[in-house]
């Protein structure tokens, strides 16, 4: 269709984003600044739970270069932060003020916030605020019986999410196996290397409250803070530069993000915040805490006939912007590629005295392709079934799509479009050389190693819409700018968007700038999360761009008195596409030719610019699978992975060097949940990780090199560009995997039902199974 | 709050004037007092690494340095390592091979690879992955960086 | 994570040094080595030192040499001095061994082997080097020096037998005979953490028979110690499996593991037993 041009889609072109970020010339929310600025910090409370007694900033407030400091009375008329989607009155006692009101309900809750003319002056004077709090018994389990959230005797037990359908218990009566276990996933989360910051700062001059540092779903928050601070969208704008990594915990509106706001409205000075480790690892949303029993009801040959969860999920103190998304998703994903014929998914949403937790990156899917991957290899095992073979029984086949269940993930019904689960499985053998591999490991442990693979399998969902806009223009000097609503958090959305741009139009991706993040040049938008830019922003992009080739060509047919169709655009440049040589116009010369001022204008719109819209009804669900080969030192219980597979149906890459950093950065993660990240507390429900040296995310040393097959067998039939999301694939069944090689290697069916599994668990199956 | 001094850092081949509390980090002065903000803090307790800057050619965590301590060395950061327009071999590398998504912790990998290969640049691949897993990631999962480096290395290995 | 306010000094001899110390040490005064490990602590604000005294610009102290049978350390001496043996035979290279497992690149360009030692974490790979090999502290004041055997010296975690006045001038390692052999071996998490258990053997053959045994443990209690139980489970008896499980099973009943919500005692006595069997079969290779 288009003539050749450098970035199209499809090449592993190197990113647009690199060249300042390689010479340390970004811009961090901790390198923005403006003049006059207050540095913000808050106090926090010491204590898991507690009836705030008095806090009192006096002696704060007299502190040198301090010009202000709050408790909740100073803002008291500021509501609670509410939920991203609207309002849910049923969740709406579980909201967290930005300032605790009367009670503290985990260490780290914000209780005062100080302003002074820098950082560590301000740190001095938090220190001097006195907080007296009546200490009072903190909930830390989950699945304990529920306690009281408040005075008005609400319970602990915010909800009952329930999902399901079919007969599950005339399924469990008349089974003939029935295989039950109960399962936990521990609590880790995204804990990006770069702390979160917020910048407030109120433009008296034009009536504008700004906020600096924003991330993920700036047009979302801004809706939220002009309704918190009543203001007319307009006078609210929210400004992306760029951002050390989300994973979903960054980008949420959070209580600092309404303070820094609040405070330069007030004080009429800019107001800056950076967090700092200590406060993340307690402040910034947790994730992944889940306890399952789950049990599966089986025929004589392995087939599932239903599958009952009643899980437990641990939303720490508050239930925080996503409301019940995670516990939702858990829900609705569950069954995975497996045919599930009756199921129900009981989860009770709990509050604890413990961080807010929220999304992480494949939010729900991680944590339930552990469970459900545990089960089938319980299931196998039981039957005495090849672990294997027991998925091919169950899978879900290609004749079977698009499969509907009457599940609901993310608003959305659940309907699987494409793809050959059982065939990718077989693909992933086939290239880490199952059998071979089996042989070798089979030798290595006769030899006294303890050594084993593991396989996981699962179903992913991306390309959230509903809706997503996009504008292309052209300018006189024939640079593109492409302007979306969507945001950057480093995975290389704007070399994306600019290799979708320049294949519809025609143009080195080189020359296309994309803007995104700010609300004040466009005037909607979702944001990044969900493993949705690419296909929802990247399809609205590539509609704008053809808009924009239609109407390039159709001046240029004019300018070239020439047929349309005789025409192309390579490098930027039109000309008829059957001499190399001849007349030509550039796209710049097009621009110029339709100034408002040109006779050439006609009767078109001016400018060489149109906006392109994507409607989608329907996400996408892509599908992968991993393999795992760990080495375990007995004696010290220590889970080394030797080798891993990931293979991933990802429809169509657009730049598959950036697909294979999602993946391998995606597994990282994994990894860190699956063998060393877990948010432990003591019995009072002080946070015990709370340093880079008690939070584990593993280095070099630990994560090896992965195996990438990426598949394009199944293109998505929901965007014309045949896009499927990747930026969770490479974390979903990481504890799957390496849950499935530990046992396998330690020849325990059914040793890890915990995650993480640190070589202290490790050492305790060891010693349990005598 | 404590009296400030007045000293003279040295980065990148020029001179800051500055006045700081003893206290005041090494990293925050290059980044606030000297403006030089390619340094940055990832967890202010010199675990991460993202603040490796080279003293006198060896890598260290400005974190861990307060800013007087540094008066009369050799400071350079992620801004000096390019000459002009010209890319540093490790910064083209890890371009080329996508060694960072965020790119957070992308400056202190590039100083401490400079400082490691400008030492020794015979390193060998394993003592290579023990110097890189010095500093923390949480996009790429390493591997990229890992091949960046020794690409570079190998540039750099030629050219002398 | 900025540090408490605090009046800074840069002595350039150590008597200087000294006078600061006597002058300031009611107020909390401490020494800035390395500051690898003091400075996070002053991040955490759980250090609040009134008076910071930096022996960095104190040349005389960045010295390392071998005299009367002995390695003497100075105090500005680097982690990273020891990537190289600093010496000839078994001790350079034991030095040399561990140092591996100290932190991190980066961090052993500042951090020093005295600092280590002063700031006494149990899970310090020299503080297990010292107390293996009966290192003996070097500590200055004001008035004069004295000289703290190992033993003496970790009292617990993060203290010492040192006072609010005294500089840790220099550690003397003895140099080990040339027929010494050692292994060492640590766990951590990661590479690069601090040790959740730590065992350094070393001993010397002796027509078939071990002598002069040393087992020195860190990471698994609240200081480092030689292990006196499983060395005399050792010293005289041929090398080999039986022996060394023996001792290993002395040193892991012998320790008083520390404890805590992520580590329980019964693990670190696991940990022990391995790594001590271990670091005995390396020894042994």
């Amino acid at each position: 269709m288009t003539g050749a041009a450098k970035g199209r889609i499809g090449e592993s072109v190197a990113r647009i984003e690199d060249p300042p970020l390689v010479a340390g010339r970004g811009r961090f929310a901790g390198d923005i600044g403006f003049p006059h600025q207050l540095h913000m910090r808050i106090v926090r409370s010491p204590y898991a739970h507690g009836r705030i007694v008095k806090v009192d900033a006096g002696a704060a407030r007299a502190m040198p270069g301090v010009f202000a400091a709050w408790t909740h009375e100073d803002i008291a008329e500021v509501p609670p932060i509410d939920f991203r989607e609207g309002r849910i009155e049923k969740y709406e006692p579980y909201r967290q003020y930005a300032l605790a009101r009367d009670r503290v309900r985990y260490v780290g809750d914000p209780v005062a916030a100080v302003f002074a003319d820098d950082a560590y002056a301000a740190e001095d004077a938090a220190e001097a605020v006195l907080v007296e709090i009546e200490e009072l018994p903190a909930l830390l389990d989950g699945a304990a019986a529920p306690g009281r959230f408040d005075d008005a005797g609400r319970s602990t037990e915010a909800d009952v999410v329930r999902q399901g359908y079919g007969e599950v218990d005339d399924a469990f009566a008349g089974a003939a196996h029935v295989i039950e276990r109960e399962l936990v996933v521990g609590r880790h989360s995204g804990v990006p290397l770069e702390t979160r910051g917020a910048i407030g700062r109120y433009d008296a001059a034009r009536d504008v409250l700004e906020l600096h540092g924003a991330a993920k779903v700036p047009h979302r928050n801004r809706e939220a803070l002009a309704r918190m601070f009543d203001r007319p969208l307009s006078g609210v704008h929210l400004f992306e530069s760029h951002v050390g990594g989300g994973f979903g915990v960054r980008g949420e509106l959070y209580p600092e993000d309404v303070l820094v706001c609040a405070a330069a409205l007030r004080f009429g000075r800019p107001v800056k915040w950076i967090e700092d480790r200590l406060e993340h690892l307690v402040a910034t949303n947790h994730s992944r805490e889940q306890r399952h029993r789950i049990r599966a009801a089986v025929d004589e040959d392995g087939r599932l006939l239903a599958i009952d969860d009643t899980f437990f999920h641990d939303q720490g103190a508050y239930i925080r912007t996503h409301a019940a998304r995670v516990i939702t998703m858990t829900c609705g994903i569950l069954p995975g590629p497996y045919k599930v014929p009756h199921y129900r998914a009981t989860g009770h949403f709990r509050l604890t005295n413990k961080t807010p937790a929220a999304t992480y990156r494949s939010p729900g899917r991680f944590e339930s392709t552990f469970v459900r991957e545990r089960l089938m290899d319980a299931i196998a095992d039981e039957l005495g079934l090849d672990r294997l073979e027991l998925r091919r029984r169950n899978a879900v086949g290609p004749e079977d799509m698009p499969y509907a269940l009457p599940l609901v993930v993310l608003g959305d019904d659940v309907e699987y479009d494409n793809g050959d689960y059982v065939g990718l499985l077989d693909k992933a053998l086939a290239k880490i050389g199952w059998e071979a591999l089996g042989s070798d490991l089979a030798r290595r442990r006769a030899s006294g190693e303890a050594v084993g693979a593991g396989v996981s399998m699962f179903v992913e969902k991306s390309g959230l819409g509903p809706s997503d806009g996009a504008r292309v223009s052209v300018d006189t000097t024939g640079a593109v700018e492409l302007v979306t609503g969507g945001a950057s958090l480093g995975q290389g959305f704007e070399t994306a968007m600019a290799q979708i741009c320049a294949d519809a139009l025609g143009v080195d991706y080189r020359r296309v700038r994309v803007v995104h993040g700010q609300t004040e040049r466009i005037e909607f938008g979702i944001g990044a999360h969900a493993s949705r830019a690419t296909v929802m922003t990247g399809s609205a992009a590539n509609e704008a761009a053809l808009l924009v080739r239609a109407k390039a060509l159709d001046v240029a047919a004019e300018l070239l008195q020439a047929p349309i169709d005789s025409l192309d655009i390579r490098d930027g440049v039109v000309r008829r596409s059957d001499s190399a040589a001849g007349a030509s116009v550039t796209l710049g010369e097009i621009a110029a030719a339709l100034a408002p001022t040109k006779k050439t204008l006609g009767g078109r719109a001016p400018g060489l610019s149109a906006e392109g819209w994507f409607h989608s009804d329907h996400q996408t669900y892509p599908f992968g699978c991993h393999i795992a080969v760990v080495r375990i030192d007995r004696g010290t219980g220590a889970v080394a992975v030797e080798r891993y597979l990931v293979a991933y149906d990802i429809g169509r890459a657009v730049n598959p060097m950036l697909v294979e950093g999602q993946i391998a950065g995606g597994f990282a993660q994994g990894l860190g949940g699956a063998l060393f990240e877990e948010f432990v507390y003591d019995e009072r429900g002080q946070p015990q990780s709370v340093t880079f040296a008690d939070y584990l995310m593993p280095t070099a040393r630990e994560v090896p090199g992965i195996e990438l097959l990426l598949c394009e067998d199944a293109p998505s039939p929901r965007n014309p560009l045949g896009i499927k999301g990747a930026g969770e694939a490479g974390v979903t069944g990481v504890g799957a995997a390496i849950a499935s090689a530990i046992d396998d290697a330690l020849q325990i069916p059914g040793a890890v039902t915990r995650l993480p599994a640190t070589p202290q668990r490790i050492k305790a199956i060891l010693a349990d199974r005598g | 709050m404590t009296a400030k001094r007045a000293i003279t850092l040295s980065i990148n081949g020029r001179k800051y004037d500055v006045a700081v509390e003893p206290r005041r980090t090494l990293a925050d002065t290059i980044r606030d007092e000297c403006g030089q903000t390619g340094t940055h803090l990832g967890c202010e307790h010199g675990v991460c690494g993202a603040c490796t800057v080279l003293l006198d050619g060896e890598p260290v965590r400005a974190c861990l340095m307060f800013a007087v301590q540094a008066e009369g060395r050799e400071i350079r950061t992620v801004e000096g390592l390019a000459e002009g327009e010209a890319l540093h071999p490790l910064q083209r590398a890890f371009i080329a091979h996508h060694a960072l998504q965020c790119g957070f912790c992308t400056a202190g990998f590039l100083m401490l690879a400079a400082g490691v290969l400008e030492r020794d640049p015979e390193i060998e691949d394993e003592a290579l992955r023990d110097v890189l897993s010095s500093n923390l990631c949480r996009c790429t999962g390493y591997q990229n960086i890992v091949k960046a480096v020794r690409a570079a290395a190998d540039e750099m290995k030629a050219r002398r | 994570m900025k540090p408490a306010p605090f009046e800074y000094h840069a002595p350039r001899t150590v008597d200087d040094a000294l006078a600061l110390l006597a002058e300031h040490a009611a107020e909390d005064g401490r020494v800035l080595a390395g500051g690898q490990s003091l400075v996070p602590t002053m991040a955490f604000r759980l250090a609040r030192p009134g008076h910071l005294i930096d022996i960095n610009g104190i040349d005389a102290l960045d010295r390392i040499e071998a005299r009367d049978g002995a390695l003497a350390i100075g105090a500005l001496v680097r982690h990273a001095a020891f990537h190289r043996p600093v010496a000839d035979g078994p001790l350079g290279a034991l030095l040399s061994a561990v140092v591996r497992h100290v932190a991190h690149y980066p961090i052993r360009q500042r951090g020093t082997f005295c600092g280590s030692l002063a700031h006494a974490d149990p899970a310090a790979e020299w503080c297990c080097v010292a107390a293996a090999l009966d290192a003996e502290i070097v500590a200055r004041r004001s008035g004069g020096e004295r000289v703290i055997p190992a033993a003496a010296f970790f009292e617990g975690v993060m203290t010492t037998a040192l006072e609010d006045d005294e500089l840790l001038a220099e550690v003397r390692l003895p140099l080990l005979p040339g027929d010494t052999r050692f292994g060492f071996q640590e766990f951590s998490r990661r590479a690069g953490d601090f040790g959740i258990a730590m065992a350094l053997a070393a001993f010397r053959l002796d027509g078939g028979r071990m002598r002069e045994v040393r087992i020195g443990l860190g990471g698994a209690e609240d200081r480092a110690r030689r292990l006196k139980e499983a060395e005399e489970a050792l010293e005289g008896a041929a090398p080999g499996e039986d022996a060394f499980a023996a001792a290993a099973e002395a040193a892991a009943g012998a320790i008083d593991p520390m404890e805590d919500v992520s580590t329980t005692a019964a693990y670190r006595r696991d940990l022990v037993r391995v790594l001590t069997r271990r670091a005995l079969e390396d020894a042994a290779r």
